[in-house]
């Protein structure tokens, strides 16, 4: 570091021989003031989004540092929302990044008291067995009239409007290959 | 040594005032309550992107206000205000209703109790629902009809710092924590705070405050790291109505002349500007208002004066921080009795 | 009016800001004054439940004093359309329309026809549950004749015509009348009537916006009929600046109505086959008359696309592309159907895919015993929920109902992938389809539901394999072979699947008119076809809006066919010239013999406004050309539905099953098909002609904040959204507090039959108490945020709601119901169940209160009980 360089540090030197004789502006201005950056600035990659929460489908970006989100705000090229978030789009990183999200599997025995940790592979085939239990318990082939029926009331579901039209279009397959029926969501409500 | 205007008065260049060549043109806040829906998506994006913490699960009951006041963890402040009175060209449909007497004197007086409990004791800051004096329907027996209430808005507004042409708190900051960007904003450099607090008293608007934790001082930035890149700060960016408009302040007092004018001719003759005058106290604010009633009734002072005005008499005669601390608090004093 | 846009819809909020500031002037009906009504110039406060009386209101204004769209009405609607001599209105039965069976409360519908058209096989004397509404997806019910075939008057002068029909049926919904029932002062509501046809006709358009305001009713469905016939009689649907605006609550919706994750439905409003139908022939019979007029007329193409993408190579023509594969239903299998299985442990295994229902839905208690009570439930949520923990502090665990040792529920909770930890696309509230890319990938366990099914069909596919068992034959032969990114689907190849794909060049279609119904295409859901023409896929598309026009369109992908305007062929006249120059969207263009214009015209392009069907001719072909309303089966909207609803053909006011009022129009009370659950676990307050109503007061309504989501799992957690709506409040009226003695910030609990709710008290003018018929009725509003997890807890305010629903489409009646206010928290433990059983046995409740459902005549018919067959025999045990 060169004397000047060193010199230009010190907000006293800067303000004695500067435009800013009272100390109240660039002579004041700190190292970090002087290099600051957006995070956005920084970030690896921008993501486009849609917002999580109403149906107003506002665009979202999504700034990616490390593989961490580190930033999500409101995609002004959007004719919808023309860049804007409501408080709940505006929390999304919140809802993202935050601590109240979990991260393992859990379970809880019949008769228990507390949560468990379970493998998220065994737990898997620990749902396979029993959906194939329940469809058999519940299953009916036809009714009073023998009219076909063909499925099982044994399993029910609930739940798809805060899912992808992908994942729903999965879920109601497999349900009515599987026989099961009661398959329901929010939209109901 | 200081030119003229340095510490009050309207002054064209801030920036250029405090030593910033070629600097940007001043840039600001132009926050128009006549579309604010009072979603708060200005608290939120604010303290997502400048990661100030939460402070404080606590129901104050002011409308839909649950914030209370600026302060170290709160840089946008939405106010909810229930009056007893018509918004321009509005039929809130409550005349002609059997109803009785208005909740705006008893929800005043429970919500200034609570207010006192909270942190700031921010009841002072005048942020609760306002009793204007309108005459009060509340007669023994009323409820059963023959009483109405009349008029009835809903008025919502999100505060925040002013970024003053002659800041308070920078002109009694010692450490020269706070300081004027090249936008002409005003900032604290948390590098170089060490929280002494001479700032917290030098707001005439009561916007600065330290944290309690770290003690240091706090406030909005107009998000100094995103104007360096050329970005909208973050509030200014959510806001679902462009109630909070962000551009070069030139531009915006333009726009806000233009929106007071359409707003007189369309009826809402109530409509004022607030901190938009640079002849004021303070030189003008880089955030100002559209407001759709006297300033108080939102929790502005109504004549906000810089501490420093006086300030260069007083550097030529004594010329020292302590005399600036003791106009600082005369001011704040002075404006506190202005206010009730 | 039943929206509060401003608070649950910011964003989509500045569009009515913007209009605004150009001028539009907005009117905001609703029981309370809300940050909606702090920015509409004006506001008309009613009393929760009596929106059909104040529409009803405005349409026989509109047709009293002439002021329709008397060119469009005639052109585009069925208004000059003979109804049925055999037709009785409300005005003839005190309230009900002909048809109507007090037995099974349902309608035989036979009489609602028109005169000489041989409408829907009816009914006869099922239960409502086989009635039409919820086999037909969104399908006009059918209507079977050539054009030109239905009895009509073109000068709608005939006493049977349809607008005559609709004028006499109205004719008692006066301004005076209006006032009495809602609570409205006759000056307020004229000024309504004059805006809305003031700014209606060709130069002019209003725009109507409905939310869950109105659907969540014993008689949704009708509310959103009324709207639609004001708009209808005003020439407001299919123009710029018209329309009915449905504003939807949750990021998909939409897209799982569209692609339903419903019981009654199959993709793309196809009904779900159900006992009647044999074989596909029978099942498309009933989806599609073989008359059948405008494109519902296709369905066979659209259901034998659907069945190639569930079967592939195993659907064939000899074999009914598998539609013997199908599970059939046949009565209610909705969700609140369901938890009450589940209390009668019919039901073992429950899966809860991001929704939480100990919180978010009506009669929560009720929800939680039933989860109390599964063999096993699965939990995939971002974070813990009220749902996953009902074992363990469920409200049922202090008062004695639930002990975790004594549950039996096995709960698995997976952590589900948030939005930005996987791709795909929702459908917003406008039906646009909007693809997200994936940020960042999932940590530890969390998983998308495209994660989880795959994985679910993968294993339970090896697990059935070299199964001989016929039931197993679905399942194995289910096309799962979608490309694979690692060890999950990859979610742009399923939305090809969906889009469409021809078998024999293995390329995606380019919209459902290339769909066949010969095996040759597969097709997920034949209105989202498009979405990935060419290949590419259509919803990722994100032309900056400054680089393109407002009609440009190239933002994202809306069904059907990018089109964003539905029915926009009514934006011109019948001659195909637009209504007005300032209001033009699409038009006949002579010379290139053609329809072009802003928008994807909604009618078939190169078809002239003069085109008149051959005799005989069926689907697309029959339409005429100036047939605006393509989808319905004589090509007109309807001002009254000969065919379709289980309530009847025309809207009628109803009092909510629970209301403090005598219906002041008719005998009969409530809704006459609305589905009641007379059970001890799901009592009723009394309404009139019942006793004792006065037990309950106060009329309660819930509704959202801006700062949280729903049942709260999205927002209670996060600390920014929690500290700005810290507490569950109770919004009373100064005047409701005075009476009940409440502090402002104080406490206060609200009682129904069902339980008692904590909250602190909002005193605040901007509930104001109601004049109805000459006395004075209270309102109070809750939200619904609330539950026992996250950074901001409370009571379950759906806990006070019962469980009564829609004849229609069974939705619960969670926007109205009758309510007390005490100062002071509530009794807490099992003392709270014996204070709510003093309330009840005050107001002399028994499982029969409420279910008395037919009141015309004045009497009490006996006590209606839904039927719990066909559930009802014990499933045959497998071997």
């Amino acid at each position: 570091m060169g004397v000047k360089t060193w010199l230009d540090a010190w907000p006293v030197y800067r303000q004695l021989t500067g435009e800013d004789p009272l100390g109240r502006g660039r002579a004041a201005q700190s190292k970090r003031s002087r290099t600051l950056e957006s995070k956005t600035e920084t970030a690896d990659r921008m993501v486009h989004s849609v917002c999580p929460y109403c149906a107003v489908g506002c665009a979202q970006r999504v700034f990616v540092k490390d593989e961490q989100v580190i930033q999500i705000e409101g995609n002004p090229d959007s004719p919808i929302s023309r860049g804007r978030l409501c408080p709940k789009g505006s929390a999304s990183k919140q809802l993202v990044t935050g601590p109240q999200r979990e991260t393992h599997v859990l379970y809880r025995r019949p008769y228990g008291t507390d949560w468990e940790p379970l493998d998220l592979d065994t737990a898997v085939d620990m749902v396979v067995d029993r959906m194939l239990d329940a469809r058999r318990k519940g299953w009916q082939d036809t009714d009073d009239e023998g009219r076909k029926l063909r499925r099982t009331l044994g399993m029910a579901s609930l739940g798809g409007a805060a899912l992808d039209n992908e994942e729903n279009y999965l879920i109601k397959k497999l349900f009515t290959a599987l026989g099961a029926i009661q398959i329901e969501n929010q939209a109901r409500i | 040594m200081t030119r003229e205007n340095s510490f009050h008065g309207p002054l064209a260049d801030p920036a250029g005032e405090a030593g910033h060549e070629d600097h940007p043109p001043r840039m600001g806040f132009f926050t128009d309550t006549s579309v604010c829906i009072g979603c708060k998506a200005c608290e939120v994006a604010c303290k997502e992107w400048n990661a100030v913490p939460e402070d404080g699960i606590e129901l104050l009951g002011m409308s839909y206000d649950n914030t209370g006041s600026l302060g170290a963890s709160s840089w946008r402040h939405v106010a909810f205000i229930e009056q007893q009175r018509p918004l321009g060209h509005q039929d809130a449909g409550l005349t002609d209703l059997p109803v009785g007497p208005s909740s705006t004197e008893t929800t005043t007086e429970v919500v200034a109790e609570a207010l006192e409990a909270t942190e700031r004791g921010g009841a002072n800051l005048g942020t609760a629902p306002v009793d204007l004096g309108f005459p009060s329907f509340d007669l023994p027996g009323a409820g059963s009809g023959v009483e109405n209430r009349t008029q009835f808005r809903w008025l919502m507004s999100s505060d925040v710092c002013k970024h003053c042409t002659h800041a308070g708190c920078l002109d009694v900051c010692p450490t020269g924590a706070l300081f004027r960007t090249e936008f002409g904003t005003v900032v604290v450099q948390q590098d170089i705070c060490n929280g002494c607090g001479y700032c917290v008293s030098g707001c005439p608007y009561g916007v600065i405050d330290r944290r309690p934790d770290d003690g240091r001082a706090w406030k909005c930035t107009m998000c100094y790291d995103r104007l360096r890149a050329d970005m909208e700060p973050a509030c200014a960016k959510a806001c679902p109505t462009d109630s909070i408009q962000f551009g070069p302040l030139d531009e915006l007092r333009e726009r806000a002349d233009r929106r007071l004018a359409d707003l007189h001719a369309i009826g809402v003759s109530e409509a004022q500007l607030y901190g938009r005058d640079p002849e004021d106290g303070v030189g003008g604010d880089g955030a100002f208002f559209l407001l759709l009633d006297d300033p108080e009734v939102y929790g502005f002072p109504p004549d906000p004066v810089v501490p420093a005005r006086d300030i260069k008499s007083m550097w030529q005669h004594a010329g020292t921080a302590a005399a600036m601390m003791v106009a600082a608090s005369a001011a704040v004093f002075l404006g506190g009795r202005r206010r009730r | 009016m039943g929206s509060n846009m401003a608070e649950a819809h910011p964003v989509g909020f500045q569009w009515i800001i913007e209009a605004k500031l150009r001028g539009a002037k907005v009117i905001h009906i609703d029981p309370r004054f809300t940050r909606t009504s702090a920015h509409a110039d004006q506001h008309v406060p009613i009393r929760a439940g009596t929106d059909i009386a104040f529409l009803g209101g405005v349409v026989n204004h509109i047709l009293s004093n002439d002021l329709d769209f008397r060119e469009y009405v005639a052109a585009y609607t069925n208004a000059p359309y003979l109804v049925s001599e055999s037709f009785q209105d409300t005005e003839d039965l005190d309230g009900l329309f002909s048809g109507y069976d007090p037995h099974t409360a349902s309608y035989d519908a036979t009489s609602w026809s028109y005169a000489n058209v041989n409408s829907e096989p009816h009914p006869g004397h099922d239960a409502k549950e086989r009635s039409d509404p919820y086999q037909h997806g969104a399908r006009g019910p059918f209507v079977e004749t050539a054009d030109g075939g239905i009895e009509s008057d073109p000068t709608l002068q005939h006493p049977r015509c349809v607008f005559q029909v609709l004028k006499r049926h109205f004719s008692r919904y006066t301004p005076e009348m209006v006032a009495r029932i809602c609570g409205v002062p006759e000056e307020t509501f004229l000024q309504v009537c004059d805006a809305w046809t003031a700014n209606s006709g060709r130069e002019r358009t209003t725009s109507l916006v409905y939310s869950v305001g109105w659907t969540q009713h014993s008689v949704g469905a009708q509310y959103i009929r009324a709207g639609s016939i004001v708009q209808l009689l005003t020439g407001n649907i299919g123009r710029p600046g018209s329309g009915i605006f449905a504003l939807r609550g949750h990021a998909s919706i939409q897209g799982s109505t569209d692609i339903p994750t419903l019981f009654n439905l199959l993709p793309g409003y196809l009904p779900m086959p159900d006992t009647r139908h044999e074989t596909l022939s029978d099942y498309l019979d009933g989806v599609r008359g073989p008359e059948q007029k405008g494109f519902w007329g296709n369905s066979d193409a659209y259901m034998v696309s659907l069945l190639k993408e569930y079967w592939g190579d195993a659907a064939t023509a000899e074999n009914d592309f598998c539609f013997d594969y199908m599970p059939r239903i046949n009565g209610d299998h909705n969700t609140y159907r369901t938890a009450m299985d589940m209390l009668a442990g019919k039901v073992h295994g429950f899966f809860l895919l991001g929704q939480n229902p100990a919180v978010g839905s009506a009669h929560g208690r009720l929800q939680r015993l039933g989860m109390a009570n599964l063999d096993w439930l699965v939990v995939r949520d971002l974070s813990m929920i009220e749902s996953a923990t009902v074992w363990k502090d469920s409200p049922e665990i202090e008062t004695g109902e639930i002990v975790p040792e004594k549950c039996r529920t096995e709960v698995f909770f997976f952590p589900a992938s948030s939005h930005v930890e996987k791709a795909g696309t929702f459908t917003q509230t406008q039906r646009m389809l909007q693809w997200r890319d994936q940020a960042v990938e999932p940590i530890g366990d969390r998983r998308s539901e495209l994660w989880f099914f795959h994985q679910l069909a993968v294993r339970i596919k090896e697990r059935l394999a070299g199964s001989t068992d016929e039931r197993d034959r679905p399942v194995l032969d289910l096309a799962w072979d979608y490309e694979v990114e690692g060890d999950e689907p990859s979610p742009a190849d399923v939305l090809r699947h969906i889009n469409g794909i021809d078998l024999t060049t293995g390329r995606t279609v380019n919209g459902y008119p290339e769909l066949k119904a010969d095996g040759s295409t597969a097709c997920g859901c034949w209105i989202y076809s498009g979405v990935y023409a060419n290949e590419t896929n259509q919803a990722r598309r994100r032309v900056s809006r400054f680089d393109s026009g407002p009609y440009d369109a190239e933002w994202g992908w809306t069904w059907p066919l990018n089109r964003r305007i539905l029915y926009n062929r009514a934006s011109a006249d019948p001659e195909g010239r637009p209504w007005s120059e300032r209001k033009k969207l699409v038009w006949w263009d002579e010379e290139s013999g053609q329809w072009t214009g802003n928008d994807t015209p909604d009618f078939e392009l190169k078809k002239p406004p003069h085109y008149r069907a051959p005799e005989g001719s069926s689907g697309p072909t029959a339409l005429s050309g100036s047939d605006a309303f393509i989808m319905m089966a004589d090509g007109k909207a309807w001002l009254y539905a000969p065919a379709g609803l289980a309530d009847g053909p025309m809207p009628t006011h109803y009092e909510p099953h629970e209301s403090p009022m005598r219906n002041l129009l008719y005998g009969q009370q409530g809704s006459p098909v609305r589905k009641v659950y007379g059970r001890p676990d799901n009592p009723s307050n009394p309404a009139p002609p019942e006793a004792n109503s006065d037990v309950f007061p106060f009329v309660f309504t819930a509704a959202r904040l801006t700062e949280h989501h729903t049942a709260g799992a999205m927002s209670r957690q996060l600390p920014y959204l929690a500290e700005l709506q810290p507490a569950l409040f109770v919004e009373v009226s100064p005047e409701l507090a005075r009476e009940r003695g409440l502090t402002h910030l104080g406490w206060a609990h609200v009682i129904t039959s069902r339980t008692a709710v904590d909250a602190r008290v909002m005193v605040t003018d901007r509930m104001a108490p109601l004049r109805i018929d000459g006395r004075v009725v209270h309102q109070v509003w809750m939200p619904y945020h609330w539950g026992s997890a996250g950074l901001t807890t409370g009571d379950v305010v759906n806990d006070l709601i019962g469980v009564v629903g829609d004849g229609n489409v069974f939705i619960q009646e969670s926007k109205v119901l009758t309510c007390d206010v005490q100062p002071g928290q509530r009794p807490r433990g099992p003392a709270l169940l014996a204070y709510v059983e003093e309330y009840r046995q005050r107001a002399g409740i028994t499982v029969e209160t409420g279910t008395r459902i037919a009141t015309a005549g004045g009497h009490l018919e006996r006590a209606h009980i839904e039927p719990d067959e066909p559930d009802d025999d014990p499933p045959e045990e497998a071997s």
